[in-house]
């Protein structure tokens, strides 16, 4: 008997699409603001410090990103467990 | 006290406390051993997954390096961050589900084959021997600076202390050593990064300082620093040299890398549940991100400190006269910084370009001293000058090393540096040495060769790898092979381009069988393997980018070897059979933390 049931492929698409919005943040402020356009982003400066844009992202802010969007994850993967009754609690 | 007395007394008391918590931490089953009992709490997990991460390269150098390479040094700040969102969203909850050991357990369960798992445990061993030299090179390097003993006397010492909390304690005594070992190490990184930064940019949060400006100035530091670049013909900080192709494959060779290596991914066994595992990633990143940030802040403090005070400076015989910082004598002495008076004017003029050639016997540009001190007291080189104006040679440790002196700590601050860098190197050294003592023990004869041996002879078994294990890593500390720094390359391109792949397909493809995944891994390390060789080994002298494939060097080319891994599999797997009836179930049940009851199939 397989645990596949519909409430699974329900809990498991749910689960891509999370996934795949927060990869598509991951690619965006990493490869996209702090590599290919690192050049234009930094003619934009963060008003009152010296960081140029694309810089900043590519030393500082992708990884603070990165940092938030796991955690955003969690809850959100926590949530979805307790809707679908998958939770481990 | 002394700088040596306080080092002593730092590093002493640091390892006390290990050994304290190793004693606390014996490991009494197989489980405990491999997996500290799936019982540590996310926030442990994440400290002790960020000291296990955190190596002495990572402690010691990457400032350093980021210091040099300005931009360019982007790729290892969002390298080796970035690859936690992939180990959080996409591994670490399947594999917590999944239970087991190791990665090759998974590898071989999910793929039905032995062939498949015992491909996966050389993988895993190599990875990590590659990776462990260095570690063990590096704690000799902190003794020998620090409290002036032999590289190979410091060797010792490291792998006495591994040896304790490894072998006795397996990964339960590893992990709370660990999460020991990330206090001692972040608070040393922070305490002089402070300063520094309060010295340089008047800010007491370096990450702020790097974005502020130079105290008393009113211009910008990065733009500071640009400045003085542009004048001594380096290309801009914050610009940089590589192409843009090659930052974006080597950005993902180390993030694919970074989720793909076995003691990183074996840490998230080690929690209760799947959503523990989820958040201790989460955790791991929050601690690693503390130093990821600082580095590149003291990266740019140290590197406009080093141009204002040295470039143009007197090197003068006496102390009257002298305009060149007290520190820079202290690190000549220990041959990180050297100084060559090209133009005989008893001043150091710093430029772009290596200050003098490598002797023939070098591989690389380092000072060889002759022994002598020339007219102004400077240590006279055998190297050759070069025609090029410079005449200064740093090497990139200092960035870090020096720090305490630079921003005149006091000297209690030099031993905690000492003692962080140390935590740092053995807390990875010890990650990955469980990793290879559980590949032999667990992966190899338990599973693979002596299917019926005992819990207890398992237990003894592994006792006896990791300590082997110890002593192999020392002895390749102590006579380290002279391509350690090029095969790390190696160690990401490989875990990118192998277990990466294998095991995204064996959680997000159902349909990925034996044949598809085998193949895949085959060809992925086959062409990564050959093009690092080829460019590292064979002909290291076409490693530039007209030779490469794309513009894509060495470093970045695991990101292909992993595209081609998933695009093999997926080929193949389309043309064999499915894979059987007990494995799709598997897949469907890694992917729900707990079975809903409608659902239930004996689901634990």
């Amino acid at each position: 008997m397989s645990e596949a049931g519909p409430k699974h492929e329900a809990y498991w698409r749910a689960n891509l699409r999370i996934v795949a919005v927060l990869l598509s943040i991951w690619f965006t402020v990493s490869f996209v603001c702090g590599v290919l356009l690192v050049e234009p982003l930094n003619q934009v400066r963060i008003p009152n410090t010296g960081f140029k844009l694309g810089f900043w992202f590519a030393q500082q802010g992708s990884i603070y990103i990165f940092v938030v969007l796991i955690f955003v994850y969690v809850r959100l993967m926590n949530r979805l467990d307790d809707e679908h009754g998958v939770s481990e609690d | 006290m002394t700088i040596q007395s306080w080092t002593f007394l730092i590093v002493g008391l640091s390892f006390a406390l290990y050994i304290g918590i190793a004693l606390r931490a014996r490991a009494v089953s197989t489980k405990e051993f491999y997996v500290a009992g799936a019982g540590v709490p996310p926030i442990a997990n994440g400290m002790a997954t960020a000291a296990d991460w955190m190596s002495a390269a990572s402690f010691i150098s990457m400032a350093g390096l980021i210091s040099f390479l300005g931009y360019d040094g982007s790729v290892y700040l969002m390298g080796w961050t970035g690859g936690y969102v992939l180990l959080a969203l996409l591994l670490a909850p399947y594999l917590r589900k999944f239970g087991k050991f190791t990665v090759p357990d998974f590898i071989g369960d999910r793929y039905y084959s032995s062939s498949a798992r015992i491909v996966a445990v050389f993988c895993a061993i190599f990875i990590s021997f590659t990776y462990v030299a260095g570690q063990m090179r590096g704690v000799g390097i902190v003794f020998s600076r620090f409290l002036e003993v032999p590289i190979n006397t410091g060797v010792w010492i490291g792998m006495a202390i591994v040896f304790f909390y490894a072998v006795l304690g397996g990964m339960k005594g590893i992990t709370y050593t660990q999460v020991a070992q990330y206090c001692v190490l972040i608070f040393a990184y922070m305490v002089p990064a402070i300063f520094i930064s309060l010295m340089i940019s008047g800010s007491a949060v370096p990450q702020l300082g790097l974005g502020g400006e130079v105290s008393g100035t009113g211009v910008a530091l990065l733009d500071r620093l640009d400045g003085l670049h542009e004048q001594l013909g380096f290309s801009p900080y914050t610009g940089g040299s590589r192409s843009t192709i090659d930052i974006f494959f080597i950005t993902a060779a180390l993030m694919v890398g970074t989720a793909g290596l076995p003691h990183v991914i074996v840490r998230f066994y080690t929690v209760p549940r799947v959503r523990d595992a989820r958040a201790s990633v989460g955790w791991a990143l929050l601690f690693i991100a503390l130093l990821y940030t600082t580095a590149p802040a003291v990266a740019a403090f140290a590197r406009v400190n080093l141009i204002e005070t040295v470039e143009g400076a007197h090197y003068r015989a006496s102390e009257a006269e002298r305009s060149l910082p007290k520190w820079f004598r202290t690190w000549e002495n220990t041959g990180l910084i050297a100084w060559v008076d090209k133009d005989d004017d008893g001043r150091v003029t710093y430029r772009a370009g290596p200050a003098f050639a490598p002797l023939a016997e070098q591989n690389k540009v380092a000072p060889v001293f002759s022994g002598e001190r020339g007219e102004h007291g400077e240590r006279l080189l055998l190297n050759e000058p070069t025609e090029n104006p410079n005449e200064l040679y740093v090497d990139r440790d200092i960035m870090v090393l020096a720090n305490p002196e630079i921003a005149r700590l006091p000297n209690w601050v030099v031993g905690l540096v000492a003692a962080g860098g140390l935590a740092a190197a053995l807390s990875t050294a010890a990650g990955l040495l469980l990793v290879v003592s559980t590949a032999v023990s667990h992966d190899l004869l338990k599973r693979s060769l002596l299917p019926r041996i005992s819990e207890v002879a398992e237990l003894r078994a592994a006792r006896i790898s990791a300590a082997l294990a110890v002593c192999v890593a020392g002895y390749l500390g102590i006579h380290p092979p002279g391509f350690v720094a090029q095969v790390v390359a190696f160690a990401f391109g490989l875990a990118a381009s192998s277990f990466f792949p294998a095991i995204i397909m064996g959680v997000f493809s159902r349909r990925m069988n034996r044949e598809g995944a085998i193949s895949g891994m085959l060809v992925g390390i086959t062409f990564t393997t050959a093009y690092i060789v080829n460019f590292k080994f064979v002909h290291p002298e076409m490693n530039t980018p007209e030779h490469w494939l794309l513009g894509i060097s060495p470093e970045g080319i695991g990101t292909v070897g992993m595209v081609i891994n998933f695009t093999v599999a997926a080929f193949v797997s389309h043309f064999t059979p499915a894979p059987p009836d007990e494995v799709q179930r598997l897949v469907e049940h890694i992917r729900v933390p707990r079975a809903a009851e409608e659902g239930g199939s004996g689901d634990d």
